[in-house]
């Protein structure tokens, strides 16, 4: 499964443009039911993830949209009480098989979360670098550098830490540090990017920031975002899931679903009656 | 309105009163907060009189017998000039080696699970154990190691002091460790989990370094404070007059060499047993201050290199 996975990586496509080939899925939860002991917090979802797409997820606090999200890089289950029941596909593959090492996977599902956790200890370079040590391939110090350097070339941090990699991870701003770790989850060139509120701890500017870069990598990588903000949502993705109360109710490309939204509980929260 | 400003511009009777009395009561405030800083101040400074009290007396009573020949000389018979402590400093540090081989991996173990797995019957049961262990008299745990350490090999051994002390450095290590590792977000834990750790990766890369900083601390401290313990070695390394680094000998130690020459009839012991007790504390001082240096800030956080 490994190999297949690294082969997938170095066949991303080089162009910058959207993925306009033949649309393919690189996700599919598949009636997906999350547990917090007695609490259902995800109501049987079923919710595809085109590759080289970026999805929004918005929806009031406490919808389910964070634990959904959890649930797709098996990050659910690390909670004492948890459950999950259902199916998701990863290129065709349940990760909930019974075959398959919720470790093993999480290696290949990067995820940035709504605080920025640069780990303290470690440098700018070995934080970037702190996914790869548990790759399977041995890499040598040059081709770890290479992809650092790469990792932060594409978080758009390259240019401000090239000269102080060895400088503590905390030396850096909040937004600087969010796209530390977005450097980080990229680094292991993951075949999904989680981001779960990755902008909810940030000022004005590094938001922007942040947004920038999730243009810039659509049709790169496929990413999924959690976000409490529906501009955000409609500024950066190119589908919109919205989520109320642990369901689904309504999935559609995001111009659609800001405009004539086909359920009027979605209309409702975009036009702010809730929520 | 207007009428409202040109009456604050003039405090009627009454008014002027009211502030009078609110000026009496703010000299009184005043005086009862400098009172109390003062109290306080003093009880602040009372904490290290002993200190520097104890440092003066070892300075004025020991310094003079500390030369070369303390740290290098072994013992000399009574009546005969000179003679140092060569054996006993070599003991003390042998026996703290010990300890911490058998004190560290155990407490630092310990705390790891008190942290991560709160709430268990276990975990509630060692750290409540742990905190009565911590205040048990150290010549009880002197006579534990005896008992299962010398008693049954049937001689005194630097071994089973090593071993008396780490028991006691133990707890003090684990509640460190615990308090430690709590206060490591568990936002870290969670990134790491995303990227792939495993649970023990996370537990020992993550967890474990980020808290480095304060376990080092705590186990400096608890080992400062073994050092200096005399009651667990009475019955344990014993103490040897002779120059021996075998673990499985009586070795002499420090805290044990003052007690023996303090409790003697004769002047020149008594001299070096100041002089002990002067290089023991300094020992001790340095381990503080290692301490200190390890716990820095590792990066410059300031302007990056």
């Amino acid at each position: 499964m490994r190999r297949q996975l690294a082969g997938v990586a170095d066949a991303r496509p080089a162009s910058d443009a959207p993925a306009a080939a033949p649309e393919r899925t690189r996700l599919l939860a598949e009636s997906l039911d999350a547990w917090f002991g007695p609490i259902h917090a995800v109501h049987g979802i079923t919710l595809p993830v085109l590759e080289g797409g970026v999805m929004a997820i918005i929806g009031p606090s406490g919808c389910g949209k964070s634990t959904f999200l959890r649930c797709l890089n098996r990050m659910h289950e690390t909670v004492p009480n948890a459950r999950v029941s259902g199916r998701v596909l990863l290129d065709g593959r349940d990760i909930y098989d019974r075959g398959v090492n919720a470790i093993a996977v999480r290696k290949h599902l990067g995820m940035v979360f709504q605080r920025p956790t640069p780990f303290p200890t470690m440098s700018i370079r070995d934080n970037v670098a702190a996914g790869l040590r548990v790759m399977d391939a041995r890499i040598s110090r040059r081709e770890r550098d290479a992809i650092v350097e790469r990792a932060l070339t594409r978080a758009a941090l390259w240019d401000e830490v090239k000269d102080r990699l060895d400088a503590s991870a905390l030396a850096l701003s909040g937004g600087q540090q969010q796209r530390l770790c977005i450097a980080r989850a990229l680094a292991t060139s993951p075949r999904v990017l989680f981001l779960d509120e990755p902008t909810a701890s940030l000022d004005p500017a590094s938001t922007q920031s942040v947004e920038q870069l999730v243009r810039e990598l659509r049709g790169e990588v496929t990413i999924i975002i959690v976000t409490h903000n529906m501009q955000q949502a409609a500024r950066i993705s190119d589908r919109t899931a919205f989520f109320l109360s642990g369901d689904l109710v309504e999935m559609a490309p995001t111009q659609t679903l800001f405009t004539s939204p086909s359920d009027p509980r979605t209309e409702a929260y975009i036009t702010g009656r809730f929520g | 309105m207007t009428a409202g400003v040109v009456h604050a511009q003039r405090p009627s009777a009454r008014q002027r009163a009211v502030s009078a009395r609110a000026r009496g009561r703010l000299a009184r405030r005043r005086a009862v907060s400098a009172i109390m800083l003062a109290v306080l101040a003093t009880a602040a400074v009372v904490t290290v009189l002993p200190l520097l009290f104890i440092l003066f007396h070892l300075a004025a009573k020991g310094a003079s017998s500390l030369n070369l020949a303390f740290f290098t000389h072994m013992p000399q018979p009574v009546g005969e000039a000179g003679g140092g402590m060569a054996n006993a400093i070599a003991g003390t540090l042998i026996v703290i080696g010990l300890a911490l081989a058998c004190g560290l991996p155990v407490g630092v173990g310990a705390g790891l699970y008190l942290a991560e797995h709160r709430g268990t019957w276990l975990a509630n049961g060692v750290r409540f154990l742990s905190d009565v262990l911590n205040g048990l008299p150290s010549i009880v745990m002197g006579i534990f190691a005896w008992q299962f350490l010398v008693r049954p090999v049937g001689h005194f051994s630097a071994l089973s002091g090593g071993v008396a002390l780490g028991a006691m450095m133990i707890p003090m290590i684990a509640r460190t460790t615990e308090e430690m590792v709590r206060t490591v977000p568990p936002s870290l834990r969670e990134a790491a989990l995303a990227l792939g750790y495993a649970h023990w990766r996370t537990g020992l890369t993550i967890v474990l370094r980020t808290a480095s900083a304060g376990i080092v601390t705590g186990v400096l401290v608890a080992l400062a404070r073994v050092a200096g313990e005399t009651a667990p070695l009475l019955f344990t390394a014993f103490g040897n007059q002779f120059w021996s680094t075998s673990i499985t000998q009586p070795i002499a130690a420090l805290p044990l060499q003052i007690f023996n020459y303090a409790i003697s009839p004769y002047d020149d012991w008594h001299r070096l047993a100041w002089a002990g007790a002067l290089v023991l504390i300094a020992l001790i001082l340095v381990i503080s201050l290692v301490a200190r240096f390890a716990t820095r800030v590792r990066f410059d956080t300031g302007s990056g290199d």
